[in-house]
């Protein structure tokens, strides 16, 4: 049995995220679509901390919130004049991008609720998952250790960085 | 000079032809040349060293109780089969006939070398285009020639003769941006690729029941004791014949490719394109007679196969007729030489097969007269047919044709040449003492000893050969006036082509007095020959009949030919045109070959096959075309296709899981 | 009341399937970009979320976010920088505008 603080927590988590996730992809004003995503994204974090992943929360409010919005922002400054509205969408579209949407739904949800018996698992406890055991996870080679992927999105990151500098930069 | 050196002989010739044909075109044509006789005449110093090494010297066992032994110098291991059961070595193998063709070759190649100074040239001297090429090509053919006959074994022998078929067709197509000269070398290699198939099958025949290559496992020291193998094989039947009776006459198909033998033939006289010291070279001299000397160097085998020896006497009974028949009537001057040729190896071909008219006298003397006379006109021949097609090569260079109506009359203007003319002429057609005399008149008795039929026919060839020879000879030299066109007038020729005719024509004279039967017999016995007088008389006489007929007929300008040539119209255009042999051939490639079985080929490969393959390409070409419209470069387009993909995969996973 | 998984899955379902709405339907390629985020996020969520709730002992679920988050940052990057480099070039980010790269 959860506290009711949690459950109203949850509520509020669960209804953000899907009323801003359709308002996201459905406004017309392209700079507000950027907003939702970014009340999506803190709702998400919510849930992290909700899982006790205050690390990964942090990060996701830091990197995505913090960061990606922010670029986005920009780059919808860069390409749009002010007050300028996203072009009508056409029908045919529409329903194509409906069609494929509900059909994935669907199927998801089917086969969810197909699984329905251990998806009504309730929340179990965990140790103490400190920053410390997650540094040390991260630069282990040990079983349950990510020094590989660590070294590998470093290496990403850098390649990353020189790329958007050269596809970006003034010729 | 040690034996053991032999090696040295091709090697000579083989580094020639990689340096003319390596550094030699860097360098001045003339100085190529030059270098090229060089080292062709240390060849044949070396080559002659050797040769009386073998035969007057006696150290190193090379004679054993009176017997000629045949020596191995030396032996490579060169790839070996089947756990070391089937061995091919490369060696050198010394024994009369291969001393006495090292003595033929170096002594024919050195003269042509030289010759070639001065055919290849044009009047001023100066070489012409592709010297160092012709001089590099040259060496090639000795090199391969000369390891041709000190091959240890039939697979090296293979190899070599092989490769005198490459250079015989380099040289043919030496002129290479003519025409002829093309269809000519073409015709040459396939001809003789063609025969050397068959060779190849014998060989494997062979092989296969006696289990090695070498000629001395399979007959044994000398010849004698031809191995076991051998002999319980031709026990074995088939089709009707021994097994090994069809295997010795596969190889003699690959003898008689290169040498000419009738069916064929027929690239004999093509072969004629190219350069005339080639001509002399390789086709009247050398390579030519690598069928003769195949067959000699398997002699022991075939004495034991009488089928494929009669099949042999047949061949070159009927060659040496034919040939001769054709020589009668050709105006071209080097295409009668080389029918003349083909006439003459048939010669020694019939003189090989008659050799074991006394089969059952196996061990005995008289079985290797034919053998020895066959050799020795072999090498009595290689002289004076290259006399005389070195002789035409000076007359050529002269008038610049080879049509004898070009000529006529030249006796005033070359002496020189008219004299070794006629000497080689007087050799061919046996009249004493030259040195053609003496061979024919062995190959003859040889051939009366087979059967009074083959002696009459073979003196009947002979009195034609001395016929077409003096035709020949009184019409370029005699006939009527030379009609000089311009200022320029024909003349004998520079001395570097004038020496080698005199050196050849002293051989011809004093050749027939070589002691052959002491030194060259198949089982290394010495054969005391002596003069058989009626034989002698009898194809003198014809010889002599033969060269007045063709005095009467040819010495002076006279009507008489033309009057016999309408009278025997038919007979006479069926000679002038080969008896239509390459028509002949011509129906059976193009019409038969060509028309029935290559067309209908080529045409299921075309409709066919490829019309699979393009029918495979064109359908997916069009559906290709077809689905081509779904890259829209539209990414949304895509990710729709992706996801409602997605879905259906998983649809499907969810109803198998579910119902299967 | 308990808080069970499928409570958080549903809504990170709902979130991808706007995610695929909107990616189809949307013209402007930041707007398609959003569209993309809000998809990889929500399988961010349903890693998170599995890991947690079935094997509270380890965290691999939790491990792959973090990494999830890393690559997403880095592929935002690249692709504002292409949008804008598109627009250099078009004078528009419109995806129907850029059908070069078609057969």
């Amino acid at each position: 049995m959860e506290s009711l603080g949690n459950v109203i927590m949850y509520v509020i988590i669960a209804l953000t995220i899907i009323v801003f996730s359709v308002l996201a992809v459905t406004t017309k004003k392209i700079l507000r679509s950027a907003t939702y995503l970014l009340f999506v994204l803190l709702a998400t974090a919510a849930i992290y901390f909700q899982m006790d992943y205050e690390f990964l929360g942090a990060t996701q409010i830091a990197v995505y919130a913090g960061g990606i919005v922010v670029l986005f922002v920009f780059a919808i400054m860069l390409t749009h004049k002010p007050g300028e509205d996203a072009a009508p969408l056409t029908s045919n579209k529409r329903i194509l991008g409906l069609t494929a949407c509900g059909l994935g739904v669907i199927l998801c949800g089917v086969a969810l609720f197909g699984f329905a018996k251990f998806a009504s698992k309730s929340l179990p406890s965990m140790d103490d998952f400190t920053i410390d055991k997650l540094g040390q996870a991260l630069l282990s080679t040990d079983k349950f250790g990510y020094l590989l992927p660590f070294e590998a999105v470093s290496v990403l990151l850098l390649a990353c960085i020189i790329g958007g500098v050269v596809i970006a930069r003034k010729r | 000079m040690p034996l053991s050196s032999t090696i040295y002989v091709l090697a000579i010739p083989f580094f020639m032809f990689l340096f003319l044909g390596l550094v030699g075109v860097k360098m001045p044509r003339k100085i190529t040349g030059v270098i090229g006789v060089l080292g062709m005449a240390v060849t044949t110093v070396w080559a002659y060293a050797i040769a009386f090494t073998y035969f007057f010297g006696n150290g190193e066992g090379q004679m054993l109780d009176g017997v000629r032994q045949q020596i191995v110098t030396t032996d490579w291991t060169w790839l070996s089969f089947y756990a070391d059961k089937l061995v091919v070595r490369l060696g050198v193998l010394l024994d009369p006939i291969s001393a006495m063709m090292l003595i033929v070759i170096s002594t024919v190649s050195f003269m042509v070398h030289l010759y070639s100074l001065g055919y290849m040239s044009d009047h001023d001297g100066n070489p012409e285009k592709g010297f160092q090429r012709y001089y590099a090509d040259l060496a090639l053919f000795t090199f391969s020639m000369l390891g041709l006959v000190v091959s240890t074994n039939i697979f090296q022998m293979f190899i070599f003769f092989e490769m005198v078929g490459v250079s015989s067709y380099l040289l043919i197509g030496f002129y290479y941006g003519q025409q002829p000269a093309n269809h000519a070398s073409k015709k040459a290699f396939i001809v003789t690729r063609l025969a050397d198939l068959f060779f190849l099958i014998g060989i494997l025949i062979l092989s296969f029941y006696t289990e090695t290559f070498d000629f001395k496992e399979i007959m044994g020291a000398n010849g004698h004791d031809v191995c076991n193998a051998f002999t319980s094989a031709q026990g074995l039947t088939f089709m009707g014949c021994s097994v090994t009776g069809w295997a010795l006459t596969f190889i003699f198909i690959g003898g008689a490719g290169k040498s000419a033998m009738y069916p064929l033939h027929i690239w004999l006289p093509d072969a004629m394109e190219g350069p005339t010291p080639v001509s002399a070279l390789i086709h009247a001299a050398t390579m030519v007679v690598a069928g003769v000397f195949l067959v000699a160097r398997m002699f022991p085998l075939y004495v034991l196969e009488q089928g494929a020896m009669d099949i042999i006497c047949v061949v070159g009974a009927f060659t040496a007729f034919y040939a001769a028949a054709v020589a009668c009537t050709q105006s071209d001057i080097k295409r009668a030489l080389a029918f003349s040729t083909i006439s003459q190896i048939a010669f020694m071909m019939t003189s090989l097969a008659v050799s074991s008219a006394k089969g059952e006298l196996i061990g005995g003397h008289e079985a290797g007269l034919g053998y020895m006379a066959s050799m020795f006109h072999l090498f009595t021949h290689a002289m004076f047919k290259a006399l005389l097609f070195l002789c035409a090569g000076a007359i050529i260079h002269a008038v610049h044709s080879n049509e004898n109506s070009k000529m006529h009359g030249l006796h005033k203007y070359m002496p020189i040449t008219s004299i070794a003319f006629l000497i080689g002429c007087l050799a061919i057609a046996g009249i004493p003492p030259f040195a053609g005399f003496f061979s024919k008149d062995e190959i003859l008795v040889a051939c009366y000893e087979k059967g009074i039929g083959w002696g009459l026919w073979m003196s009947m060839v002979a009195g034609m050969t001395a016929f077409y020879m003096f035709r020949i000879y009184y019409l370029i030299f005699f006939w009527k006036k030379h009609e000089v066109h311009g200022e320029h007038k024909p003349k004998d020729q520079p001395w570097t082509m004038t020496v080698p005719l005199i050196v050849l024509a002293l051989i011809s004279c004093v050749a027939g007095f070589v002691p052959f039967g002491k030194l060259v017999t198949w089982d290394g016995v010495q054969l005391e020959t002596h003069l058989n007088l009626p034989v002698a008389c009898a194809s003198v006489g014809i010889a002599l009949i033969g060269i007045g007929l063709a005095t009467v007929m040819y010495w002076k300008e006279n009507p008489l030919p033309d009057k016999l040539a309408t009278m025997f119209k038919g007979l006479w255009t069926a000679s002038y045109k080969r008896f239509y042999m390459d028509e002949l051939y011509q129906f059976i490639t193009h019409k038969i070959i060509f028309q029935g079985i290559s067309k209908p080929i080529a045409w299921f490969d075309r409709t066919i096959i490829d019309g699979f393959f393009n029918l495979l390409g064109n359908v997916t070409n069009s559906a290709s075309f077809g689905i081509r419209k779904m890259q829209s470069g539209n990414v949304q387009g895509y990710v729709s296709y992706y996801i409602i993909g997605a879905v259906l995969l998983a649809a499907i996973t969810g109803i198998v899981i579910l119902f299967v | 009341m308990d808080l069970t998984l499928l409570m958080y899955i549903v809504p990170s379902l709902i979130m991808f399937g706007c995610g695929v709405y909107g990616f189809i339907t949307r013209k402007n390629m930041i707007a398609m970009l959003i569209s993309l985020e809000l998809m990889l996020n929500s399988v961010d969520i349903n890693f998170v979320v599995f890991n947690r709730y079935l094997f509270p002992a380890q965290h691999e679920g939790m491990f792959f976010t973090l990494f999830a988050i890393a690559i997403a940052a880095a592929e935002t990057a690249v692709a504002i920088a292409i949008i804008i480099n598109v627009y250099r070039l078009a004078k528009n980010v419109d995806i129907n505008q850029i059908t070069k790269m078609k057969f």
